[in-house]
């Protein structure tokens, strides 16, 4: 392969590490992506212990990666670090393409998105009730124990979600962390983090197991009070079965709104500007006493425009990776059959010539007529692109217009630490908040 | 000043929020599960319609392009 690759930083052994840039992987990925642009230009590549991975840059290249249909680039074998989080034993009837359309047909269907807004509202709603009148959140802490309410009220059914606690979330969050790198070189590697992630697991199977028990001891129910669950339990599935089927349904939507909704509280703090408008725009929205149900699924402008600014600034993954399954041309190299591809989300958002001033938080990027997100369909890579564009990417924005609707209704935010501490830790797959991330908040005076 | 609409079927998801949007100008072909471009030179009264679905379209499969 004539595609170069890119120098290795002074953290690692260099080439003759016989795992490659892992290394730099595990502390400094954004780093390590951004190297890879700036000295091998639209393609280059880096070394995954014993996997070489091709990283493809620019509208270009972009453009053919992304269209490339799945019998080309297979995207469930690139990421083995999934694979004890859904379960070792559980195998789908379904690719992940037919998953993926089979919950874009029920869940995410377009006449199902005024109900899933009233349920969002309900649940910011409940978690909002312990608050009072000021006091201190954790970002991550709450906006991932929001995320597992809405994601399983939404997806899996409201009975469901009504079983879970905190305890759930704070499980969920043990496998999220679990996705070390490590898991390219062999996913059930003796670390601390696996064992967690493998612990947090049969705990969740017991979890789950000690609701079916509960379901089958009441007996039937009335169709219109059964959910996902009942189905499952009807045909017989076990309990790690259906808390793996589970998992995976939450998976996609959780980290990553969880994510995006703390990261746009900490930008719209970063800019009190952008803040005030925001809050004006709201306080217009909703002054005919309108409800939360049927705004979120309209036009909200300025909100809309800054939750896409700090999706091109924060995307919640930072690296989108596919398996060639036949020989692929991108950027004019010819790329052979097993070799791991990939585009950068983090890197590409921010190239200076798609988006000038990158690092610069600008919702007016998506206003007329710059839409900056539409003018570049293959670089403003948030959402991914292509055939495989998230189908939830709708569900989301929904998502946060119902968040902030309901929480800047109510209370104003300032930062409780200094704002550049606000940070990613990026030392696993799943990027996650550092923390502290503390905010306070105190109820508006109206 | 007129303007063409673009579709990109390989790009559709088939989520239908086109045809909210814009029912005039959009449909749907239920076999192929993808949009379908019932009018490619809308009247110049349904560009917000079209606006609004290029914008909403979560595969980003929709275009305008501007004609003289």
């Amino acid at each position: 392969m004539t595609i170069q690759e890119v120098s290795y930083a002074a953290s690692d052994d260099g080439p003759a590490d016989e795992w490659g840039h892992l290394a730099e992987m595990r502390v400094d990925p954004i780093g390590l992506f951004q190297r890879v642009h700036d000295e091998c230009g639209d393609i280059g590549r880096f070394r995954l212990a014993d996997k070489d991975v091709v990283l493809v840059f620019g509208a270009q290249a972009q453009e053919q990666f992304f269209r490339a249909p799945d019998s080309t680039l297979d995207q469930a074998a690139a990421y083995p670090f999934m694979t004890p989080i859904f379960g070792k034993g559980v195998v789908f009837d379904a690719s992940p393409e037919e998953r993926q359309q089979m919950l874009k047909n029920q869940a995410l269907r377009g006449d199902m998105m005024r109900g899933h807004a009233a349920t969002i509202e309900a649940e910011v709603n409940r978690m909002v009730a312990a608050w009072g009148d000021e006091g201190e959140i954790d970002l991550l802490d709450w906006f991932a124990e929001l995320t597992i309410y809405t994601t399983s009220a939404c997806l899996i059914g409201k009975p469901f979600r009504e079983e879970l606690d905190g305890r759930f979330a704070a499980l969920y969050h043990e496998l999220e962390r679990g996705t070390d790198a490590l898991a390219y070189v062999d996913p059930y590697m003796d670390i601390e983090s696996f064992r967690r992630r493998d612990a947090a697991r049969e705990e969740l199977v017991a979890l789950v197991q000690a609701i079916i028990d509960r379901r089958v001891a009441r007996g039937t129910v009335p169709r219109e009070e059964r959910d996902l669950l009942d189905v499952l339990i009807s045909i017989d599935m076990t309990a790690d079965y259906i808390t793996g089927i589970f998992i995976s349904m939450m998976f996609a939507g959780h980290h990553t709104s969880s994510g995006t909704a703390s990261w746009a509280l900490i930008e719209l703090m970063r800019h009190p500007s952008v803040m005030r408008d925001i809050v004006a725009e709201l306080d217009d929205l909703y002054a005919d006493g309108s409800e939360v149900s049927f705004q979120a699924l309209r036009s909200i402008p300025r909100l809309e425009a800054a939750l896409k600014e700090t999706l091109r600034l924060h995307p919640p993954l930072i690296i989108l990776m596919r398996v060639v399954a036949e020989e692929i041309e991108l950027a004019g190299h010819a790329i052979p059959v097993g070799t791991v591809v990939a585009a950068s989300p983090r890197v590409s958002n921010r190239m200076a010539a798609d988006f000038p001033d990158p690092d610069a938080f600008d919702p007016g990027r998506y206003v007329d007529p710059r839409q900056e997100d539409l003018q570049n369909r293959w670089t403003w890579i948030p959402f991914g692109a292509g055939k495989h564009r998230c189908v939830g990417n709708a569900f989301a924005m929904m998502q946060m217009k119902a968040i902030f609707s309901v929480i800047l209704r109510d209370y104003e935010f300032e930062m409780a630490q200094p704002s550049e501490t606000y940070r990613d830790d990026v030392s696993k797959m799943v990027i996650q908040l550092e923390q502290p991330c503390r905010v306070r908040y105190r109820r508006r005076q109206r | 000043m007129s303007f063409r609409v673009v579709a990109d079927t390989d790009l559709c998801q088939g989520h239908q929020m086109c045809q909210g949007e814009a029912p005039e100008v959009f449909g749907f072909d239920t076999d192929a599960d993808v949009v379908t471009v019932l009018q490619q030179h809308p009247d110049e009264s349904l560009r917000i319609g079209v606006e609004s679905a290029v914008k909403y379209c979560p595969a980003m499969a929709l275009a305008i392009e501007e004609e003289q």
